[in-house]
């Protein structure tokens, strides 16, 4: 593969993370490193406690790490001040989420370009992109619509397009299907796919098989630490422990 | 760019303010009330003490006044059907000395009160009948509306004239003009030479035949030569004799610095000279000076209200802004997680606080001038509204939106991302 030569999106050195609950300590990562590649398509499952959400939270720049690094498009976190993760998180990173979490009082353009209204610097063509991405997802007709006025999955298409928004290096999700019927999940899994076939960099956090399944690699946790690695059918099958 | 993104926070707080109509209006009534009441109260409040002011100013600043005073009576009435005769009061030996051995004194003018009634036809009126000099118009700062004020000519002629204040003409002659007019004064007929305004405008129109401000003024020495000093007092059926020399005596001071001074010197003068305390000594500029205290208190109690029901309504708003908060918490997470900044978690609230304080004082700011033309209206007590009441209520109810509000928004804005967005 020529993504060596490449920056990764996002790499996890030594990442510890504990946390305290009542008289313990939880250690929700242990010493975790991995690297996700330019344009990968991963699941993480887990038992719940396994650190997944943690690995997300990460990710995503809401959590920082007790220990260790980590590196978003090569932009290293660990001295960053809160502005600077906030401004890493609306430039770089989009995120999905199980309950949607749209915000009830604005539209759909509205909601959509919420993370550019962040932006120290925003883009002149924000909303126009918006619209783009309302369409791409199939909601260009409902635009002025509040979320009150959407289904599930229309909301959810609203939450993708507004993850994608700022066309961030990492599109992050939180069991996006979670709280969708079959027939509906199947649909957003499919834009997922159509992200990934696009280049999108995807990291999903699922505890639903058939829907690990549908990633291009499945990163499995236990106890804050790997368990394993399965590479998807196109890239050669393996373990990198 | 700085303006659009104010402008959008600013509508992202008011279409959020509006998800929850009543509530947000009840917030704003703490701050609503408090401004309006005190502009209402401050415009009430100056009103009266303008036309308090205004009535001790037309008294003359530079004037001493000095009365006679039926003294209190303190020997037992025998019998009581017996005809007294009281004598008290200021006599023209008083007079004399202030005007020949103070020093300062510009003018000093004597005032007889005649008890007659007055009559035009089959009109009868109960006025103040007042035989004083030509100056007195000068010193107490009469002014003649028609016709003329009394002259040296009528003093030393003795003539029979008189001039009617507005309010004893306006009764005495509703129509026609009372110039040259002819009217009885007890039992003897005086033509009206003139007539003057009212001193004070008040609400006393009402009454048609009150006493109130219906004064006559005649010649000194004509009142001397027909009255003389006894007078018979009717009154609640019995007869009163009294013997008063001076009713009054107005001392006008050459400079108002001396008025202080020129009191004192009156008020040791008759303190020694009289008996019995058959006097008082009126000064208009302590009047002034005490009226100028009472309202900087009123403004301090009025400032203290004021405080006290902004802060009660700063409270209301931090309150709900508190449980607002925690009910978005996820909100909070949510946006943060896209990007949000401490600042922009900040302003967000902290523009929701100051859309309600400020809506509640524009609201206060209205009503706080509505309220006093309904006063004026229905209570008919004048009502001053000075600019910078409304102006300085409204600043004040802002700033309170903008104090009340930081630590909610400070609140909302430290939560951690993490937990603000497990909330549910």
């Amino acid at each position: 593969m020529s993504e060596a030569a490449r920056v990764p999106v996002a790499e996890l050195i030594g990442v510890t993370r504990e946390y305290r609950m009542g008289q313990n300590l939880v250690r929700a990562l242990d010493d975790f490193s991995f690297t996700f590649g330019r344009g990968e398509y991963w699941a993480v499952m887990g038992s719940s406690g396994s650190g997944k959400s943690t690995l997300l939270n990460v990710l995503g720049c809401v959590d920082r790490p007790t220990s260790g690094d980590y590196k978003v498009d090569g932009v290293s976190t660990a001295r960053l001040d809160d502005d600077e993760l906030s401004e890493l998180r609306s430039r770089k990173l989009g995120f999905v989420f199980q309950s949607y979490n749209l915000i009830p009082q604005l539209n759909v353009l509205e909601n959509i370009m919420v993370p550019l209204f962040y932006q120290d610097d925003p883009p002149d063509d924000g909303e126009e992109r918006a619209r783009k991405l309302a369409e791409r997802v199939g909601l260009a007709r409902r635009l002025d619509h509040r979320p009150a006025e959407l289904s599930g999955g229309q909301q959810q298409r609203v939450a993708i397009a507004r993850a994608l928004v700022n066309q961030p290096a990492l599109v992050l999700a939180d069991e996006a299907t979670g709280n969708l019927d079959s027939a509906t999940a199947l649909e957003i899994l499919d834009l997922f796919d159509e992200l990934h076939a696009e280049g999108r960099t995807i990291v999903l956090v699922t505890h639903e098989l058939d829907v690990g399944e549908r990633a291009q690699h499945v990163l499995r946790l236990k106890d804050g630490r790997i368990e394993s690695v399965a590479r998807g059918q196109r890239s050669a099958a393996g373990a990198r422990a | 760019m700085k303006h659009s993104t104010l402008a959008r926070t600013v509508k992202l707080g008011i279409s959020s303010l509006l998800l929850h109509k009543l509530r947000s209006l009840l917030t704003t009534l703490g701050v609503l009330f408090g401004t309006s009441s005190v502009i209402a109260m401050l415009a009430i409040g100056e009103g009266a003490s303008e036309e308090a002011q205004e009535q001790i100013r037309q008294l003359g600043s530079r004037n001493v006044i000095l009365r006679s005073v039926k003294p209190r009576e303190d020997f037992a009435t025998g019998g009581g059907q017996s005809v007294r005769v009281l004598s008290y009061g200021l006599t023209e030996e008083d007079l004399g000395r202030i005007a020949e051995t103070f020093p300062g004194v510009a003018r000093v003018v004597p005032v007889r009160e005649i008890y007659e009634e007055v009559r035009f036809s089959d009109r009868m009126l109960n006025p103040r009948v007042m035989a004083t000099l030509p100056v007195y118009r000068d010193v107490t700062g009469r002014v003649v509306s028609e016709g003329r004020f009394l002259t040296d000519q009528d003093e030393v002629g003795v003539a029979n004239v008189c001039v009617l204040s507005y309010e004893a003409s306006r009764y005495l002659f509703p129509v026609a003009s009372p110039i040259g007019e002819e009217i009885k004064i007890g039992a003897d007929y005086y033509t009206v030479v003139g007539t003057t305004l009212d001193r004070v405008r008040q609400q006393s129109d009402l009454a048609g035949a009150g006493k109130s401000s219906a004064e006559v003024f005649i010649p000194l020495e004509t009142g001397r030569k027909w009255y003389g000093n006894m007078q018979v007092k009717l009154r609640a059926g019995s007869r009163e004799m009294e013997e008063v020399e001076l009713h009054e005596i107005v001392v006008e001071v050459e400079d108002p610095a001396n008025v202080e001074f020129v009191a004192n010197a009156c008020r040791e003068m008759l303190k020694r000279n009289h008996k019995q305390s058959d006097y008082e000594i009126v000064v208009p500029l302590e009047l002034l000076m005490r009226a100028e205290e009472t309202k900087r208190i009123f403004n301090i109690v009025l400032g203290s209200i004021a405080s006290i029901s902004l802060l009660v309504g700063g409270i209301g708003i931090m309150n709900v802004m508190l449980a607002t908060v925690t009910e978005r918490t996820r909100e909070i997470g949510i946006r943060r997680a896209l990007g949000a900044k401490r600042h922009h978690i900040v302003s967000q609230f902290l523009v929701e606080c100051v859309v309600l304080s400020v809506g509640g004082g524009l609201l206060g700011v209205a009503l706080g001038l509505a309220t006093p033309l309904v006063v004026e209206h229905y209570a008919e007590m004048r009502t001053i509204i000075t600019p910078t009441a409304p102006i300085l209520a409204f600043l004040i109810s802002s700033g309170v939106g903008v104090l009340f509000g930081i630590y909610p928004a400070w609140r909302a804005a430290t939560m951690d991302p993490v937990e603000a967005l497990r909330h549910e």
